[in-house]
């Protein structure tokens, strides 16, 4: 076996970005089936069966499920018991995400904020996004890649409340969003909900909620509760799959939070649709990689 | 709701006789547009290099492969439609276009055109990407090949959906009904989150 180089993290970048494109985790295809069978308006049910369809093709003939490429956002966690040098792996998920779109290849949609021009790398100053963890018990690199298309991400939002407006204006903040974002988002997909913190860190928070596994609940019962109420009064809107009316809106609502400062109140949603794509690698000292979700 | 077999180009009885929920599948060949496909056609008022009389148009930027002389399918979907509201009243009414697929959905504008030409929206599964690539038979041809991946792209279908009748040539809305249908339920909603 191999040992662990940072050429090999590279490897994992590129691998991981064409993985998760092509193959969804287990918890989002069960959802969408689940959903499916749940279902009883028609329009909505043939949907979810062209839905479901689309996946067994991805699958079958290694075709992109969607030709939104999106963002690449890698999900770093440093083991203590494997430490590694962070600006080396930065480094080789720059390069990763860049050769996964050009030897693949596959529209790169990174774009110059003001010029708009796009070096079809998917890459660019300040992509791709990196989130860092760390983990004192863990012995290995953990990677978790997540391709964010601009249909659903267009559709997040932010807002600084005030303690005055209590719990129930971010619940309401969460159901007016999702209301307004309609069938733009193609749900039904996942609603990452962030509570508390500061501007960056509750937006970071709704991110991280979007990928938790679907199924899983916030460990806060508080929490938990309110996620259960949040998806029964957005799945009771019917507004359905595409918007186009049906039982299931969203599959899951997830709240990611954190301690506010007391005179703020922050939330934000952050919105991700039905293929809720995400893949992940855990590499270890000895050069072993194991791929999951 | 009834289920249509539409092979291309259509008349203006294949579509009148469509409503909203039905479902529709097509054979023959589409149109890819999108923003500056567009933009070029209504707002430099460049004639485009193809006949749209009776045609399909979707709103894509497909990702493809030039080998050659060829254009090789990489991964070709469907964007939001809504940006390209402006431009569907005139693709209509100058270029004689019967139907726009794409996701989200076009407003007030284009449904009135819609009514008045004969025209009508139909809404794909938004992200199913892999199975409209391979009811993609061919790339036959690529127009303002400058403006690619936003080129006007002719592709020969087979089996193309399926498409739901989400905007019809009598004044329905799919979106808008849904969207009121919420309207009336949202005091109840509020109440069961504790929101007056």
């Amino acid at each position: 076996m191999a040992e662990f180089s940072y050429q090999l993290v590279e490897d994992v970048a590129k691998e991981l970005y064409i993985k998760a494109l092509k193959y969804l985790p287990p918890d989002v295809k069960e959802a969408l089936e689940k959903a499916y069978e749940r279902e009883t308006h028609e329009t909505a049910k043939e949907i979810f069966r062209t839905i479901l369809k689309n996946l067994k093709i991805a699958e079958e003939q290694g075709l992109l499920i969607c030709q939104d490429t999106g963002l690449p956002i890698y999900m770093v966690t440093i083991g203590s018991k494997f430490p590694v040098d962070g600006a080396k792996v930065a480094k080789a998920l720059d390069k990763g995400a860049e050769r996964a779109t050009l030897e693949h290849p596959f529209r790169g949609s990174s774009t110059h904020p003001l010029t708009r021009v796009n070096p079809q790398t998917s890459v660019g100053k300040g992509l791709p996004v990196i989130h860092w963890e760390f983990d004192e018990e863990a012995d290995y690199l953990d990677i978790l890649m997540v391709p964010k298309g601009s249909g659903s991400e267009n559709m997040s939002a932010m807002k600084m409340f005030i303690p005055a407006d209590g719990v129930k204006a971010l619940k309401k903040f969460v159901l007016d969003r999702v209301i307004e974002s309609g069938s733009n988002p193609c749900p039904p997909g996942i609603i990452g909900v962030g509570i508390g913190g500061t501007a960056d860190l509750v937006s970071i928070l709704a991110k991280k909620a979007i990928v938790r596994p679907v199924g899983s609940s916030n460990p806060d019962p508080q929490l938990a509760q309110m996620e259960k109420e949040l998806l029964e009064a957005i799945n009771a809107t019917g507004s359905g799959p595409m918007g186009l009316g049906g039982d299931t809106t969203t599959l899951a609502v997830h709240i990611e939070s954190a301690y506010t400062h007391i005179t703020q109140n922050p939330v934000a949603v952050n919105t991700q649709c039905w293929p809720a794509r995400r893949a992940r690698a855990k590499i270890y000292a000895d050069g072993k990689v194991e791929y999951g979700f | 709701m009834a289920h249509y077999n539409l092979t291309t180009p259509l008349s203006e009885d294949d579509v009148r006789q469509l409503k909203v929920r039905d479902t529709v599948v097509v054979n023959g060949h589409i149109f890819g547009i999108r923003d500056a496909t567009q933009i070029r056609m209504f707002d430099q008022n460049q004639e485009p290099p193809v006949d749209l009389k009776g045609a399909i148009c979707i709103h894509t930027a497909p990702s493809l492969r030039k080998v050659g002389d060829k254009w090789e399918k990489i991964s070709i979907g469907t964007t939001t439609s809504t940006r390209m509201e402006r431009f569907t009243p005139p693709l209509m009414e100058k270029y004689g276009v019967r139907a726009v697929v794409g996701k989200a959905g076009l407003l007030e504008g284009s449904l009135e055109a819609m009514k008045r030409f004969g025209g009508c929206y139909l809404a794909i599964v938004g992200g199913a990407a892999a199975l409209e690539t391979t009811q993609i038979e061919e790339v036959e041809e690529v127009y303002w090949e400058d403006l690619h991946p936003e080129a006007i792209y002719k592709f020969r279908v087979k089996d193309f959906g399926p498409l739901i009748v989400a905007m019809d040539s009598h004044g329905n809305h799919l979106y808008f009904d849904v969207k009121k249908q919420i309207k009336q339920k949202l005091p109840e909603l509020y109440k069961s989150l504790g929101v007056e």
